[in-house]
Formats: structure tokens, C-alpha cells, sequence
């Protein structure tokens, strides 16, 4: 007997109970639909977030205080920082690398409260140096950024991140105002373009010098043994290839600055910007198949909802299964035609969801949420899915309506 | 051609058994048409799905056509139903939702013929019943009479050895069951088919040649009915 007879039987069983079927398949589609369409959003914000960390430039390295230990062992009682990047490794590195790098800036940052007029809000506050601009490839959006004569002069201004504009200011230009930092009166000398909302909040910060931060801001918190101390330290290797070679003569000369023995582990990390892509996308990843785990269960749900359908239409069609048998169907023909049955609800569950996922995913980049990414992979899994989900929930039914004896079959009322 | 040989079938109902069957012995040969008569409980119902390869016997010996059904397994079975076999059951058992002609081409989908030779065959066994206007009507488009004809259409369509009725008349009318068993006798007359009628209803039985009739399992008697009813004979009560 050939597929396509299988699949005119499953057809018109199917269509003889409209309503059922539908409700049947609706566990699957939302499953498939929820699978495909998170699959697409995972793979989009994977997409722009690599997109934005190689924008903020391949050639980055990020030097932090990496030891950290626990306060209360075992007890889950917080951090405490025991381990600290000075001034002095930046200046210690700046004149050791300048042939190497390109740019060396460090970096200042700590949490205050900003102040103007009535408006108040925290944010972070960073000291930083000229060549933080072209680092981090910051765009003014209007005025100018902290400059080197700021720095040597302790100036007392300030540059807005967007977020921090628009809050405090509105439609205000805020370039020329006063703001209180901490009570500490800045002047606002310009603003940020946006740098978009993904990773953290990267508008929501109030740039200084790190000189007038560390003389008339930070104070004492900003030291730590009578030595200023820095939140990391950012180098602009000259070219990429010349990365590794950079990272092991940071990774030397902070050992020996730090007085570390060759066999003590490291008290800072140097953090590439491809250390930092792997990190985030196996955090993405992560997220991603969590995610489509859940909407699998659904997915496993549907699949026993269409296994409790077709063990219902095994009983109702009792009789017909009778009659084949009595004209000459064997077992494994009804087995095959029952089988197809649910195979067929199921991928009709399963194309359905993956049109219905697939216009969720396209919802969200039209609608500019989240950019998502619909590939080949999810859509095929999904479907792969859905047929195995079929067949699995499908052979238990199909073996029930196969093995009736034809002579009680017959007389079943 | 049917030999059967000292049939039993003993079914297990729960601790007790229940023998539906206690050895029956009979001989039909082709050609024949032959009522099997019981009231309910005779075993009549149990040697029709004997005779039919829906079930095996629990002993004796089974041979249709030469073929030692008794010990076939279920797909042996299934084949022989599908090429041997042609039922017509009290309820029609017609697939709703399905045309006369695809209803008459089941078997042969079974079977494996191909679509062409397929729907050929159903409509001449609808022709043969006459129903060769009514090919694309669906059972609840029909009357009782005509969907047990799609129904023997159906039986007819492999050309079965045995065309093996059950109760063919209990669903439908006086009237439109006298039609009907006109028709079983002119398929036997005209056409040579061997029909088995299994029934309670005597005047259903005595359109017959030969009437066996069971009683707790046993055949109580086998003669020639001499003076069969003649088609299209009204239903007279005796």
C-alpha cells in the first residue's frame, strides 16, 4: 500500500474532526513556534553583540584586579577585593610598552550621586584620560571630550553619557550647566552620542579627569597603602597579531611590580577582546538552550496530547479497524496508516510552528526589539523534532489499533 | 471448496471457559449457497469467523481451497481474507465520508492492485449490484439498501471464493431485504458464487439450498432445502 493512500486516509481522518485536530496540533505549534523563534532571538543577540564588542576595536586589552576572595568562606558572605591595580602599574607600563601600543589609558570608576537642581541620580562616575575617547571610539554628540589640559589643570568638568543627558537635562542643552557630584560642583562640557543598549548600560556614565578625580573627588577610597589605585587599565595594541606578545609582557612586569612568585597565581586578568566575545556568546549559547529546552518541554507536552488524541480515535474507529482488517489489512498496514496519522498531525503541528516562529522572529527585528537571526538549523531541528515527536508518541496508538483482534473489532459497539 | 473437521473453539472468559465451539464437521463445496442457522449463543457467530480466517480454531482441522488455514498466523490470515473472502456484515461497516467507489476499491488497495486496475474493478462490482449511477455517493447519501449493495460490491470486488454474509438483512426493511437476498441468489445463480448466509431468521435461511443449523456448538442438523424460496418472494410468516 503506497505513502500517498496512508496520507489520503490520515487526511481525511484528520478533517472529519476539524476542531479536534486543530486543538490537537496546537501544543506542537506553539512548542515548534516557541522553539524557532527563540532559537532566531538567541542567534540575533549573539549576532549584534559580537557585532558591538569587535566595534569597540579587536585590538583591545582590558587589565583588572582579578583576585578575589571570599570574606566568609562557605558561607556565601560576599566579596572583598584583596587585590589592586595602581597608578603606578599604568605608569609603569606606559613607558614600558610605548613602542608596542598605540594608546594606554587607565580607569577610574566608582558610584555617585549626581545632582542638578532637583534632579538627582546614580550613576557611575569615571576618571579617565583624553585618549578614552579614541579607545573606546566614543562620538560627541555635542561639546568636547575631557582633554589632556583638563587633566594637568584638575579641571572640574564633566561629560555626559546619553542616558545621563537625557534624564537630568531633557530637551535642556546641558553643555555650560553646573552639576553636583557627590557636592562636588562640575562644569558639563559635553555629551555622548548613544552607544545603544545591549551590553549593560554604556549611556549611563558621567566622565571626568582622573587627576580631579583623584585630588578633589575619590579621596581616601581611591587608595589603597598610601598608592592611588585604578579599576583597569586599557591598552590599544598596535596591531592584532602583536597581541599575545603584549599580554605576556603586561602579564611579566605586573608579576614582578606585584612581587609574585613564579608559582602564585595571577592578581589580574588581561582580557582580550576575543577573551571577552568567547566568554559572551558561551553565556548567550547557554541562555539560548536553556531556553529552548523549556519551550522542548511544551514541545514533549504536545506531543502527549496528540498521544491521548490518537488512542481516543483508536477506540472510536474500533469498527473501521474491524472492517480493514476483515478485507485484507494486516497488522503492519495499520500500524503504517495509524503512524502516518499522528506523523502527519504532528508536522502539520510542526509547519505550522515554524511559520508562526519564524513571523514572531521577524516581529521582533521589524519592530526594531531585538534584531533576530532565522537560520536553517533552527527550522530543520524544529521540524526534525516535531516528526520524531510524531513517531514516538505516535507508535504506541498505532500498535494498540494494530493489534486488535478483526472479529472483536467488528463487534465492538 | 470448505472442508471443516471436528471445530472447536473454547474461549476464556475470566476463570471459566466458555466452548463456543464442540467439533463440527461439514463439507461446502463451490457453487454452493448455504445458510448457517442458531439462535444466539449456538455458535454460529464463532464458526463464521472460522470459516472467514478471522480466527483460527482452537482445534481441528480448517482447509479452504486446499489451503490448511488452522495454522496460519495474522498475516497469513489477513492475505487469505483479502483474496478468498468477501464479507457482508448486518451493519454495511461502509467507511463514512468515503465514496461507494473507493469503499468498493478497499480491499483491492490491500490487496496492491494499482489505482487503474482498482477503480476499474470497483465499478464493475458496483455495475453488478447496481449501483454503477452511484459511484461518488458517500454512505449517508444512500439508503440502507443501496449501501449494503455498495457493501456487497465491496465482498464481490476480489472476486472471493466465498461471499460470507452476516445477518445481511437485519438492518433494512422487509422489503429492501427481500432485495437484497434477490440478489444474493442471482449472484449465486447467474454468476456460480458460493454464498454462505449466517443467520436466525429462517426465512432468510430458506432462500438457501442447504440449511446447517447449530445448537450449543454442534451441528444438530445439515439437509438440502428442496424447495428454496424463489427471489423477490415477499416475507411470509409461517
Amino acid at each position: 500500500m503506497l505513502f500517498s493512500e496512508n496520507l489520503k486516509i490520515a487526511l481525511r481522518a484528520l478533517r472529519a474532526n476539524k476542531m479536534r485536530s486543530m486543538l490537537t496540533i496546537l501544543g506542537i505549534v506553539i512548542g515548534v513556534a516557541t522553539v524557532v523563534a527563540l532559537l532566531s532571538i538567541g542567534e540575533g543577540a549573539t549576532a549584534s553583540i559580537t557585532d558591538q564588542i569587535q566595534s569597540g576595536g579587536s585590538n583591545l586589552l582590558t587589565i583588572s584586579p582579578g583576585r578575589q576572595e571570599a570574606r566568609f568562606p562557605g558561607a556565601g558572605g560576599g566579596y572583598r577585593q584583596t587585590s589592586y591595580l595602581y597608578y603606578s602599574d599604568y605608569q609603569l607600563l606606559k613607558s614600558a610598552l610605548a613602542e608596542s601600543v598605540s594608546e594606554i589609558v587607565p580607569v577610574y570608576q566608582s558610584a555617585y550621586t549626581v545632582k542638578f537642581g532637583d534632579e538627582s541620580l546614580n550613576t557611575n562616575v569615571t576618571g579617565v584620560l583624553e585618549a578614552h575617547k579614541e579607545i573606546r571610539s566614543f562620538e560627541m554628540s555635542d561639546g568636547r571630550f575631557i582633554n589632556d589640559g583638563d587633566n594637568k589643570s584638575q579641571a572640574l568638568v564633566a561629560v555626559l553619557g546619553n542616558t545621563v543627558a537625557q534624564d537630568m537635562f531633557g530637551s535642556l542643552s546641558p553643555i555650560g550647566k553646573t552639576i553636583a557630584i557627590n557636592g562636588v560642583r562640575f562644569e558639563v562640557i559635553g555629551v555622548l552620542e548613544s552607544k545603544g543598549a545591549s551590553l549593560g548600560s554604556p549611556d549611563d556614565v558621567v566622565f571626568i579627569p582622573i587627576e580631579t578625580g583623584y585630588n578633589k573627588l575619590f579621596g581616601e577610597t581611591a587608595t589603597y597603602n598610601g598608592k592611588k589605585t585604578v579599576n583597569s587599565i586599557l591598552v590599544s595594541v598596535m596591531d592584532t597579531e602583536g597581541m599575545d606578545t603584549v599580554s605576556a609582557q603586561i602579564e611579566f612586569m605586573l608579576r614582578r611590580s606585584h612581587e609574585l612568585k613564579t608559582s602564585d597565581a595571577l592578581d589580574f586578568n588581561i582580557m582580550s577582546q576575543a577573551d571577552t566575545l568567547e566568554t559572551l556568546n558561551s553565556v548567550t549559547q547557554t541562555l539560548t538552550i536553556f531556553l529552548g529546552a523549556i519551550a522542548g518541554i511544551s514541545l514533549l507536552v504536545g506531543g502527549i496530547g496528540i498521544m491521548n488524541i490518537m488512542l481516543v480515535s483508536v477506540t472510536e474507529r474500533t469498527k473501521e479497524i474491524g472492517l480493514r482488517k476483515a478485507v485484507g489489512a494486516t497488522k503492519n498496514q495499520i500500524l503504517t496508516q495509524f503512524l502516518i496519522e499522528t506523523v502527519t498531525l504532528s508536522l502539520l503541528g510542526g509547519i505550522i510552528g515554524i511559520l508562526l516562529g519564524v513571523g514572531i522572529a521577524y516581529f521582533f527585528t521589524v519592530t526594531g526589539l531585538i534584531s533576530s537571526v532565522i537560520t536553517a538549523d533552527s527550522i530543520l531541528m524544529a521540524f526534525f523534532f516535531a516528526l520524531a515527536i510524531g513517531m514516538f508518541f505516535g507508535i504506541y496508538p498505532a500498535l494498540r489499533a494494530a493489534s486488535l483482534h478483526p472479529m472483536v473489532a467488528l463487534r465492538y459497539e | 471448496m470448505i472442508q471443516a473437521q471436528d471445530l472447536t473453539k473454547v474461549y476464556q472468559m475470566g476463570d471459566s471457559e466458555v466452548h463456543a465451539l464442540n467439533g463440527a464437521s461439514f463439507t461446502i463445496d463451490e457453487g454452493e449457497m448455504v445458510a448457517i442457522m442458531g439462535p444466539s449463543g449456538s455458535g454460529k457467530s464463532t464458526l463464521m469467523s472460522i470459516i472467514g480466517c478471522l480466527d483460527v480454531p482452537t482445534s481441528g482441522k480448517y482447509e479452504l481451497d486446499g489451503l490448511a488455514v488452522e495454522n496460519m498466523g495474522e498475516s497469513q490470515l489477513a492475505e487469505i481474507r483479502g483474496r478468498k473472502i468477501g464479507f457482508v456484515f448486518q451493519q454495511f461497516n461502509l467507511l463514512a465520508r468515503t465514496s461507494a467507489l473507493e469503499n468498493v476499491m478497499l480491499p483491492l488497495t490491500y490487496a496492491g492492485f494499482s489505482g487503474k486496475e482498482r477503480e476499474e474493478r470497483a465499478r464493475k462490482a458496483l455495475e453488478r449490484v447496481g449501483l454503477g449511477d452511484r459511484t461518488h455517493h458517500a454512505p449517508n447519501e444512500l439508503s440502507g439498501g443501496q449501501q449494503q449493495r455498495v457493501a456487497i460490491a465491496r465482498a464481490l470486488v476480489n472476486e472471493p471464493s466465498i461471499l460470507l454474509a452476516d445477518e445481511p438483512t437485519g438492518a433494512l426493511d422487509s422489503k429492501t431485504g427481500v432485495e437484497i437476498m434477490e440478489l444474493f441468489q442471482s449472484l449465486h445463480k447467474d454468476g456460480g458464487q458460493t454464498v454462505i448466509l449466517v443467520t436466525h431468521d429462517t426465512f432468510v435461511a430458506r432462500h438457501a439450498n442447504r440449511i446447517i443449523r447449530l445448537s450449543d456448538g454442534k451441528i444438530v442438523s445439515d439437509e438440502i432445502n428442496q424447495n428454496p424460496i424463489k427471489a423477490g418472494t415477499p416475507r411470509t410468516e409461517e
